[in-house]
Order: C-alpha cells, then structure tokens, then sequence
C-alpha cells in the first residue's frame, strides 16, 4: 500500500513562560493508504495531540511530517488549508456542528472552501447524507437530532469532500453503545468500501480490536 | 458561499438580540445624524434654489481697510463705492450684481403689525439668480436706475401680506415708503444666504444716497464667471485690484485693503477658521476639521462594534475551528466575518436612511430654518452608502483578524 502520512520522530512540547510540558516525544508513524488504525492510551497521554499533527491542524516542535512524500512543515496556512480540505476529514467526539445552521449547511462546510456552485455542493452534500442514512433530515438543525445522529452528520460533513484520510477522535465516546455501534458500521464501511484511510483515537479496547492496526501512546510516548 | 455567509450573519445576529440591538442602534443613530449633517452641509454649498449656479459664482462679502501705519483698521461686508468701483468693473466676470444683506422691515396693514425681511439688490442680480416665479419678473437695471419703487416679493410675504391673494401691482408699505409689486417669487431657503429674503426692492429706492460713498456698509456682490473655469481668472483680476489698485477716498485714514471673491465653501471656511486677513480662505483647513469631527464621530459606534465582534467570537471559536480544520484558511475567515460585519452595518444602515428621511421632514416641516427643504438626494444616498461601508470595514477588519489568527485546535476546545 501506498504511504499516506508519515511521522517522523515527532515531538511536541507546550511552552509557558514557567513550565514546559511535554505532549509528544519520539513518534514514528506511517499510515498507509486503505488503513484502519487505532489510536489508544489513557486519557492526558497525547492522543489527541497526535490526531491534530496527522490532521495538520497543529505543528510539532520536532520531527517531520509527510503527506504523501511532501514535507509540509514549511508550509504556510493557505497550503495547510488547501491540503486539510481537499485530502482530510475529522470527527469529533464532540461532533462540533454548527447550531445555527441546518443539517445540509453543516455538511456543506468543507465545500465552501472549493470552486463549486450552490447547486453542486447541495448535491453532494445531500448524497453524503444519504450515506450515512440521513437524506430525509437535510433541513433539521443539529439540536433537533439525537446524538448519534449528530455524529452521522458530522461523519457526512467529514467525507463531503471525499477526503483520502479520516481523522476521527473519539467519535464514539458521547454515545450509548446502540448509537456506538452504528458509527463503527459507517466507519468500517468507508474503509471497505471508499478505502477511506482512517484514524480513530478510542478508549474502546473492542472496537480498536475491530481495527486493522493499533497505535498505543503513554505519557507521550509510542508504546511497542 | 456569500449565500451561507448571509444566512449565517443573520442567524448569528438573531442568536444575540440585545448586542445586535445596541450594535444596530449604535450605527443607525450615527448614521441618522451624519446623514442629516451631511444634507445640511449640502444644502448649503449645493443649493437647488436660486443659487443653484453657486458653482459658477463668487462672493465678494467681505473687506478690512487698515490704515497707513497698519495700527487702525476696520472689517465688515463692503460698501457700494468699493463694491461699485473695483468689482463691478471686473473684466474677467460675465456679469456683476451688488445687493444688500437681508434687514428687518416694519409693516402695519389694517392694524396688522408685520414683520419681514427685505433686500436691496440691483436689477442683474436677478440675472444670475434663478428665482422660481409664481407671479410677474423682477425689476430690472433701469427700474434700479430711475429709482422705481417696486417690489418683487416671496409665496411668505404675499400670504403675510395679501392672505395669499394675487399680489401683481398691489402696493405694499413699509419703512414708511410704498412699493408696487411686479413679482412674487417661491420661498427661499435661510441657508441660501445671497438669494434668502421676503421682499426685494433696487438699490435706489434707499432714503439716502449716503451708500454711493461708502468704502465699508452692506452690500455684498455676486460675480457670476463666464464658466468654472472662469473663476480662477476672476480671482486672480480682483487679486490684483485689491493689492494695487483700490481707489481709497481718504488715503491718509486708510491706503491698505484686503478682500476675497469666495465660492461658497470658502466663504464658509472664511468664516468657520477666521481668516480674513489673506485674499485666500482655508478651505483645506475647514475640510480637515469637518472630515475629522465626522472620523470621531463615527468612530465611537466602530469601537463599540469591535468590542461586541471581539466578544463575539468567544461564543464563535467552536466554528472558527470547524472551518479551520475543513480548509478554510485565515484569509477566508477574515473575509466571512467581514461580510457579516457589512451585513450588519447595511442593516444598521436601512434603519439610519429611514430615520435620516424622519429627521429631515421633521427639521424640514419644523421651520427650523425657514423655508429650507432638506432632501436625502442622490449624492446623500452615495455619502450613506459610503459611510456604511466604511463602518462595516472599519468595525469588522480587527475582529476578523484576531478571530483569524486563532489556533484551530484552542479553536476547537472552545478556548478564544
């Protein structure tokens, strides 16, 4: 399989003017085209830190990044920009949908950042709803949704744009099990069936058994 | 995108019905009172009565003779023989009128006391005027000359005098002399300080000739150029005249003058910034003070806006991040926020022209100043559209760039 990302003895480190806290030290990761990986580790142990710097949302203060062979620590905001809308897509546990706007203006988000017209970023984003079985909630807004829901529409806001890598932090940490377990299905579904590359930070030892690849992090450190 | 912007700004400013209150208030109030300031200001150097050739005339309004030694001098509006003798003659103008400030006549018809303003003018200054005739003409240059004593009066003084009845060759009294009407003319504006009056009589029919002498008086003259571009020819004529040949009667009391051919602003600024002292006035000067009252005022609502929009975005930061994250980059958040921001302001600035239109027939129907009909025309509209801009700008750039510059993972946690 093709390289996806690659990280090279990453390490990230939070400075104040009175302490420095280390996040991240020594990461080695390559995640290859097609995967299913696993983040796990306790809670305050990087994970999250880690899910940023593959999502290019957040710099490390070490190592290297590599998207698709390209080193992207020298690039400025608009190529990062370009790069997370066009080639990634995030989950969150907390779904981070935007209340003022109904379920298909949500979706649409990450098409507002490329040359298309109203009438084609409608369509799609309804065709993204559809796949995860929302079509006929397109005019809800999100408080009307149950949480499960909500994290369906973030997944169709996620993969509207039809990134290549997924990035999804603990998307079944806020849902009963029921709701859990139809989040797993659309997950491993998009991996089956689109080869969505995903990452998936949890604390849920089953479903990081249901994954191709586990990537375990302890007080900031990978675990071998 | 503008469309999910739109929908998003009004969604937002729906969420938040008190600062959007304060923040609309804010801008609608300062617009209402720019607005109207701005037809007042209009108004006056752009008027669309008689003077609405102002843009091809000068004013000669003012005079300080000094004596030999500088020690002595006198200032007021100058005299019919200056007036007469220097600028009347000038080469460069097309036409020249002299007229009088307005004054205060005394009436008493069928034991009505009546109170009105009256103009002595010659008979060209009804040449360069354009007086909306409702009955009649004017009286000419030989009426001024044979010493005729008739009238042309305002729609006022026919209702004053006449209850509103045709007025042509009806007699009119005040000052103890009689003067026939020849014409009635619509009211005009306070603010049209050469034209404004109730009645006009010629020059001549004054008690006394004693004003054919005179170096300093009353009288004030409109010199009319042959075209704009002719103004500069006619200030630079009267330059001349006023540096080296003023034809003073008593040179040993005075043998120094200064004066001005002002268009309409400069005779405000000549006025506002008091400079009577050099034949040009400081138009610049006065535009700086009035531009720069107009800055502050409008920055007052700009840094309440700001301070809402930056408080704003802590209950934002969750979506900044969103977007952050699904590709928007900082420039294109600075853009969003600034389209809300103008959404805002055009708002704020619907409410403002409804009001200013308010404001402007309440001051216009109040008789604040008499017979003066204030309008939000065309330019006033380009002014409004303007400032709202400008506010929408001004107030939404800095918000837009913190917000922009927020990390997106502290973005995300919720933390501005």
């Amino acid at each position: 399989m093709d390289e996806m990302i690659k990280l090279d003895d990453i390490g990230k480190t939070y400075r104040t003017d009175k302490i420095e806290t280390v996040a991240l030290q020594n990461i080695n990761l390559d995640v290859r085209q097609g995967e299913f990986i696993s983040v796990m580790g306790p809670s305050g142990c990087g994970k999250s830190t880690l899910l940023n710097i593959l999502g290019l949302l957040d710099r490390p203060t070490a190592g290297s990044v590599q998207v698709e062979g390209r080193h992207v620590g020298k690039l400025g905001d608009r190529d990062l920009a370009r790069i997370r809308n066009e080639q990634i897509g995030f989950v969150f546990q907390s779904y981070h949908l935007i209340a003022d706007l109904t379920v298909v203006d949500n979706v649409e988000i990450p098409l507002l950042y490329r040359k298309l017209s109203g009438a084609e970023r409608r369509r799609r984003a309804v065709r993204a709803l559809e796949r995860v079985g929302l079509a006929s909630r397109i005019h809800h807004f999100p408080t009307q949704l149950s949480g499960g829901q909500q994290q369906r529409v973030a997944i169709a806001r996620a993969i509207v744009g039809e990134p290549r890598l997924l990035l999804a932090d603990e998307p079944t940490g806020n849902l009963d099990s029921h709701m859990g377990e139809e989040i797993m299905a659309i997950l491993e579904k998009l991996n089956k069936e689109q080869e969505t590359t995903i990452v998936m930070v949890t604390h849920d030892e089953h479903k990081a058994a249901r994954t191709e690849r586990i990537f375990r992090v302890f007080d900031g450190q990978q675990v071998h | 995108m503008l469309k999910n912007y739109v929908k998003l700004a009004i969604k937002v400013l729906l969420r938040r019905k008190f600062f959007t209150f304060i923040s609309l208030f804010g801008i609608s109030f300062t617009l209402i009172v720019l607005m109207v300031v701005s037809a007042f200001i209009d108004h006056l150097l752009k008027p669309s009565g008689p003077e609405k050739r102002s843009d091809n005339f000068l004013l000669v309004h003012m005079l300080i003779l000094k004596s030999p030694d500088r020690r002595s001098s006198s200032q007021s509006s100058p005299g019919y023989r200056f007036l007469d003798r220097h600028v009347r003659t000038l080469q460069s103008a097309e036409k020249v009128a002299v007229f009088s400030g307005s004054q205060k006549a005394t009436s008493f018809q069928e034991g009505r006391k009546i109170v009105s303003t009256v103009r002595l003018t010659d008979g060209v200054y009804w040449q360069i005027l354009d007086f909306d005739f409702l009955e009649g003409a004017p009286f000419n240059s030989a009426d001024e000359r044979d010493g005729n004593f008739v009238a042309v009066i305002s729609e006022a003084a026919r209702i004053k005098f006449f209850a509103g009845d045709p007025a042509l060759g009806r007699s009119i009294d005040f000052n103890g002399q009689s003067f026939r009407v020849v014409g009635v003319v619509d009211n005009v504006s306070h603010l049209e300080d050469s034209a404004y009056s109730e009645i006009w009589v010629p020059i001549s029919t004054s008690r006394s000739t004693a004003y054919r002498h005179q170096m300093l008086g009353e009288f004030d003259a409109l010199v009319l150029a042959r075209n704009r571009d002719g103004l500069a020819k006619i200030k630079e004529e009267f330059r001349a005249v006023i540096e080296s040949g003023v034809d003073f009667p008593d040179p040993k009391r005075y043998n120094w003058a200064m004066s001005g051919a002002d268009t309409k602003l400069e005779r405000i600024a000549r006025e506002v910034v008091d400079d009577h002292n050099q034949f040009e006035a400081r138009t610049g000067v006065l535009l700086a003070v009035v531009f720069g009252a107009m800055l502050l005022f409008m920055l007052l609502p700009a840094i309440n806006l700001i301070n809402i929009n930056v408080s704003r975005i802590l209950e934002r930061s969750s979506e900044i991040g969103i977007r952050k994250a699904f590709g928007a980059s900082s420039r294109t958040l600075i853009g969003q926020f600034i389209v809300e921001n103008v959404i805002l302001t055009a708002l704020g600035g619907v409410v403002g022209f409804v009001g200013s239109f308010i404001v402007l027939d309440v001051v216009g129907s109040s008789g604040l100043v008499p017979y003066a009909e204030f309008h939000v025309n065309f330019r006033i509209f380009a002014y409004g559209i303007a400032l709202i801009l400008f506010f929408g700008v001004l107030s939404g750039v800095y918000p837009a760039w913190k917000m922009s510059r927020l990390h997106p993972v502290e973005a995300l946690r919720g933390r501005a």
